[in-house]
């Protein structure tokens, strides 16, 4: 392996992951708002809103972010909605999450007793208060290991970015191939981002998860 | 004009050829779920094993695999594969390769999951009836298994068709293709073909993709 | 013993859910400082009872006035009637999310709004008071069946109600830790609170009970002193049940 074009070329590598990281970021704190708005929707069953948001995690979860993505940049502009490939991005990634971040939240609250409304109830806490203090808390330590998994799942589908135009890593990676066929080269330094972004994120996840799993409140 | 632009779906052959795209898609997800199937259940059982070399083996491999992006192992086949050995392999098929590499990881998983998720005493049961270790796999633990590994393995296969689309960044021509191919034939008959066409692709992937999780859903919630 | 007041008052009451009625034509009084105990066969509409009076469940018709004040059609006013009246359930449902000291101070700190220094205080003399003080910064899943009753019975307290609802809260109970938490009953009758009990510890009923209520298919069947309730019940119902829990 050619390591003086490695040593040439990381440079490139580091600005790209800072864009895989940014947007991605980004994207998935936007997917967080909309999947807890959505979740909240569906637990306070609020009419016509409940429809509406059951229909779109339906959406947004049977459809391919690059489909998303290529409806978002090709398709909009015809509309006269022009999107720069950075708020696409940033948008279909908060599409495609919202919606699974949205199932993540689902299975938090299904998990709280109903019991556990009810003694809220007979403290003479109001519905906001018995969502703040008690139902919230709990189905938030439930969904954790659920949110986690999509963190890591959508950081890796950041890796479709490159299709709507955008100098990510794999557009990087594309680029090097083709014009200097250091293909090992190339992939190597693709490789290494990819791991040394998603594995810290995901070791993290996981010790998290045992954490919530075998400890819970008070052990 | 936006008449106009939902004609282009309908004009000539245009939709049948996307239809096409689509089920080239399809054939490569199948093909790479059936796959996954075997090896992954094969992977499955032998991660339960004792064996800690194996198990360790088998670990690395999953782990690799499950944290790569897909597209990120499409490039390492496609590009790296050619480049490394001279094999060259097509599009198409390097994307089966994948699909099934990676279909084996997640299957292989939800096997082991499945299988250590049966209670002990299931066995022990078994035991005490006097059944052998193989009959107690096959009357007693085989059936529980795949109960609970039904809906995740479905579930596996709308991830993998999703995953799919992405073998057009590799130049396998299916429904995206020739979606940019009617698109670009008509770019001055019908400028904004593109917004009809991909909002017809987006609703394709979903018209195939939810009544498949409707299904894993129904059967989860069957248990 | 005298009861003068009427805190509790229940009318015509009349429940279903539809396949049937539950609680038909309940009409009773409970007094300041009265302790009823209700009894009667599983599903005889105790449980419904107590849920009605505390808003869990919605009544269909007839009425139910707490200090000769009117609730149950106004939703509004359920916050303020919780805080008056105060349940402890069969299935001990602390939140297992917090500690037994914010168990306890959510209803006081959040509902009240009362300052957290002085009720940590009251809390504290509480917790002492049911032997539990040592277990103030545990989680509920680190106590016993009993335990949690006594810190559910603590967290119902604090908030000074007028009315205290017991729903069977033994009967989910390993047998050994049932005593503990009649004994802390028992001693909040004989300090004078005002007590709805539904039990089917028939000893204890008879102990803490200064009128028991009868509950068969949904109706007030036999009401009476305790002594002459289980020793000469005087229907036919009552006895068989009676006999239910004799060798």
């Amino acid at each position: 392996m050619d390591t003086a074009f490695i040593s040439e070329y990381a440079p490139l590598y580091i600005e790209a992951a800072g864009v895989t990281l940014w947007l991605g970021s980004l994207g998935i704190l936007l997917a967080l708002a909309v999947g807890l708005f959505c979740s909240f929707i569906q637990y306070f069953r609020i009419p016509v809103l409940r429809y509406i948001a059951s229909a779109y995690i339906e959406l947004s979860r049977n459809t391919p972010l690059l489909v998303q993505l290529f409806f978002l940049y090709f398709g909009l502009p015809k509309l006269g909605i022009s999107l720069s490939s950075e708020v696409c991005a940033v948008v279909g990634l908060s599409f495609l999450g919202g919606g699974y971040m949205a199932e993540a939240f689902r299975s938090g609250f299904q998990a709280v007793e109903k019991g556990q409304m009810e003694a809220g109830l007979s403290l003479g806490l109001s519905s906001g208060q018995i969502m703040r203090y008690i139902v919230f808390p709990q189905a938030l330590s439930v969904s954790v290991p659920a949110l986690c998994a999509n963190v890591v799942f959508l950081l890796k589908e950041t890796s479709v970015f490159s299709a709507v135009a955008l100098a990510d890593l794999m557009y990087v990676a594309k680029d090097l191939i083709g014009l200097y066929y250091k293909t090992e080269e190339a992939l190597f330094m693709l490789v290494a981002a990819y791991l040394i972004i998603l594995l810290p994120v995901s070791v993290l996840a996981a010790a998290l998860e045992r954490r919530l799993r075998y400890a819970g409140f008070g052990n | 004009m936006q008449d106009l632009g939902i004609r282009v779906l309908f004009m000539g052959n245009n939709f049948l050829r996307l239809l096409l795209g689509l089920w080239i898609t399809i054939k490569i997800s199948l093909a790479a779920a059936g796959l996954s199937l075997v090896f992954g259940t094969f992977l499955g059982m032998v991660m339960t094993l004792e064996n800690s070399v194996v198990r360790a083996v088998s670990r690395v491999y999953l782990e690799f695999i499950r944290i790569m992006p897909q597209l990120v192992l499409l490039f390492l086949v496609y590009f790296g594969l050619t480049k490394a050995f001279g094999v060259n392999l097509s599009g198409q098929a390097s994307a089966v390769l994948v699909f099934t590499l990676w279909g084996t990881a997640e299957m292989g998983d939800l096997v082991r999951g499945a299988l250590v998720s049966i209670p002990r005493h299931q066995y022990e049961t078994g035991t005490a009836l006097g059944l052998g270790p193989l009959q107690i796999y096959w009357y007693v633990i085989i059936p529980q298994a795949v109960q609970r590994l039904l809906p995740l393995a479905i579930n596996l296969t709308t991830r993998m068709i999703k995953t799919t689309s992405l073998v057009v960044l590799i130049g396998v021509v299916e429904v995206m293709k020739a979606a940019q191919q009617i698109i670009e034939a008509n770019r001055y008959t019908v400028p904004d073909a593109a917004l009809w066409i991909y909002g017809a692709i987006f609703f394709l992937y979903f018209f195939v993709c939810w009544p498949i999780s409707l299904l894993a859903a129904r059967l989860e919630r069957a248990q | 013993m005298d009861f003068e007041e009427v805190l509790l008052e229940v009318r015509h009451l009349h429940k279903d859910y539809g396949n049937g009625p539950v609680l038909e034509d309940v009409s009773f009084q409970v007094h300041k400082g009265e302790v009823i105990v209700i009894i009667g066969p599983s599903g005889c509409g105790k449980s419904t009872l107590l849920r009605c009076i505390n808003g869990l469940e919605e009544i269909v018709s007839g009425g139910i006035w707490l200090d000769g004040e009117a609730v149950g059609k106004d939703k509004a006013k359920w916050r303020e009637v919780r805080q008056k009246v105060g349940m402890v359930f069969q299935n001990y449902d602390l939140f297992p999310h917090m500690t037994v000291i914010d168990n306890i101070l959510l209803g006081p700190v959040k509902v009240q709004k009362r300052e957290k220094k002085k009720a940590e205080e009251e809390a504290e003399k509480l917790l002492e008071r049911v032997g539990l003080l040592d277990k103030k910064k545990a989680y509920p899943r680190q106590l016993s069946g009993g335990q949690k009753q006594r810190v559910a019975i603590v967290q119902a307290l604090i908030m000074k109600p007028e009315l205290m609802l017991f729903d069977e809260v033994t009967a989910a109970l390993d047998p050994e830790m049932v005593r503990e938490v009649l004994d802390v009953m028992l001693e909040l009758a004989k300090g004078g609170s005002t007590m709805l009990i539904v039990t089917h510890e028939m000893q204890f009923a008879r102990a803490v009970a200064d009128r028991i209520i009868f509950l068969d298919e949904g109706r007030i069947a036999e009401t009476g002193l305790p002594e002459a309730f289980f020793d000469q019940p005087k229907t036919e119902r009552a006895c068989r049940f009676l006999d239910t829990f004799l060798f």
